[in-house]
């Protein structure tokens, strides 16, 4: 930590200096919630695995919004320039939906649709369906 | 200066950039938007096989080795170390972003040098993380894990960890290069005559852009 010192002793430990390192406390401290969170599910396998995946997920997006913010500076340009970058950014939400209900879908048919799949199985839901219209 | 007459301003008259950035750093945020989802879509693509998988290897098994421990069963361990080596130097460089303005040309290099020490530990750890990999046998078309359900596993695992990891990998070793070509101009004070550090605030965004993958791979491949 021998350089944290040198960059205070320039006499310019002004409040950005500062807001580098607290962005940085934070990056760690959630890196480490997630792989204490990791180390506890495989321990006693608390956090039931759709909770821990969601816990991760956010807790990256977290991570991810810091970098982009404070590390690329994005939070203090000017509207138009964040704009242009985020909102090509949503297609992303379209593209994991579509792709993993995709892959999804592939294994339910591997499934179903097995060469000595027995008939009745595959029709049975859709025929539950029928009944009701 | 320009925030000052904000108000007053017409953006998209002309005259000036509508994004308040020089048309380099503007090139800079387009070519990681289309980078972005060039990573985007190789992480979808396996989460889409994932996806349609009935089973996949449990990545506590599979990354459990620290170098010097033996067969110690230690999960996540070293891919944590590879973590913070690299938000470190992304802290470095943004050190170096903000001396460069403070136009303090030796604070620049010295910060500039722990970024690049900070790219080779990763990469170096990178090496030995994939070199043990194949020494258990995985690689690009061979997976010598099994699936959680203790079913045979395809080799999509080692085909998406190795292709991923290893474009990532690439990222870096070019983010190094860049790095060590901006710090030999603070060296020669190309930049110092220029009258700016803005180079080393372009290849700064590249850096934190690998950082930020880094973290979605991390997630992806060991946490998920």
């Amino acid at each position: 930590m021998e350089h944290t010192h040198t960059a205070e002793g320039h006499a310019h430990h002004d409040s950005s200096t500062k807001k580098i390192w607290r962005t940085f406390w934070i990056l760690l401290a959630v890196t480490m919630v997630e792989v204490g969170l990791a180390f506890l599910h495989l321990e006693t396998g608390f956090p039931s695995r759709v909770l821990l995946n969601a816990v991760f997920i956010g807790l990256t997006i977290v991570k991810a919004f810091y970098i982009v913010s404070e590390f690329m500076h994005l939070g203090s340009e000017i509207k138009n320039l964040i704009y242009t970058v985020l909102i090509p950014l949503l297609l992303f939400i379209w593209f994991i939906i579509a792709f993993l209900y995709e892959g999804n879908s592939w294994k339910n048919m591997n499934r179903d649709l097995k060469p000595g799949t027995p008939i009745e199985a595959v029709k049975a839901p859709a025929e539950g369906h029928g009944t009701h219209h | 200066m320009d925030t000052a007459v904000t108000a007053k301003k017409k953006w998209w008259d002309g005259g000036y950039s509508p994004f308040n950035v020089s048309y380099g750093k503007l090139m800079m945020w387009y070519f990681l938007l289309s980078d972005a989802f060039t990573f985007g879509a190789l992480l979808i693509s396996y989460g889409t096989i994932r996806f349609s998988s009935t089973s996949w290897p449990d990545p506590n098994d599979v990354f459990r080795s620290f170098p010097g421990m033996g067969h110690a069963n230690l999960p996540l361990v070293f891919v944590s170390l590879m973590t913070f080596i690299l938000i470190m130097s992304s802290v470095t460089m943004v050190l170096a972003v903000h001396a460069g303005h403070m136009r303090d040309r030796k604070a620049v290099a010295k910060w500039m040098i722990w970024t690049i020490i900070g790219g080779i530990c990763f990469l170096a750890c990178q090496a030995w993380e994939w070199t043990h990999l194949f020494h258990e046998g995985a690689w690009w078309g061979r997976n010598p894990f099994h699936n959680v359900d203790g079913t045979l596993a395809s080799t999509n695992f080692t085909n998406f960890f190795f292709t991923i990891t290893g474009f990532h990998g690439l990222h870096v070793t070019s983010g190094v290069v860049l790095n060590i070509i901006i710090l030999a101009n603070v060296l020669k004070g190309t930049y110092e005559e220029r009258g700016h550090y803005e180079m080393v605030e372009k290849v700064g965004l590249y850096w934190h852009f690998v950082d930020l993958v880094w973290v979605f791979v991390f997630t992806c491949f060991y946490l998920l």
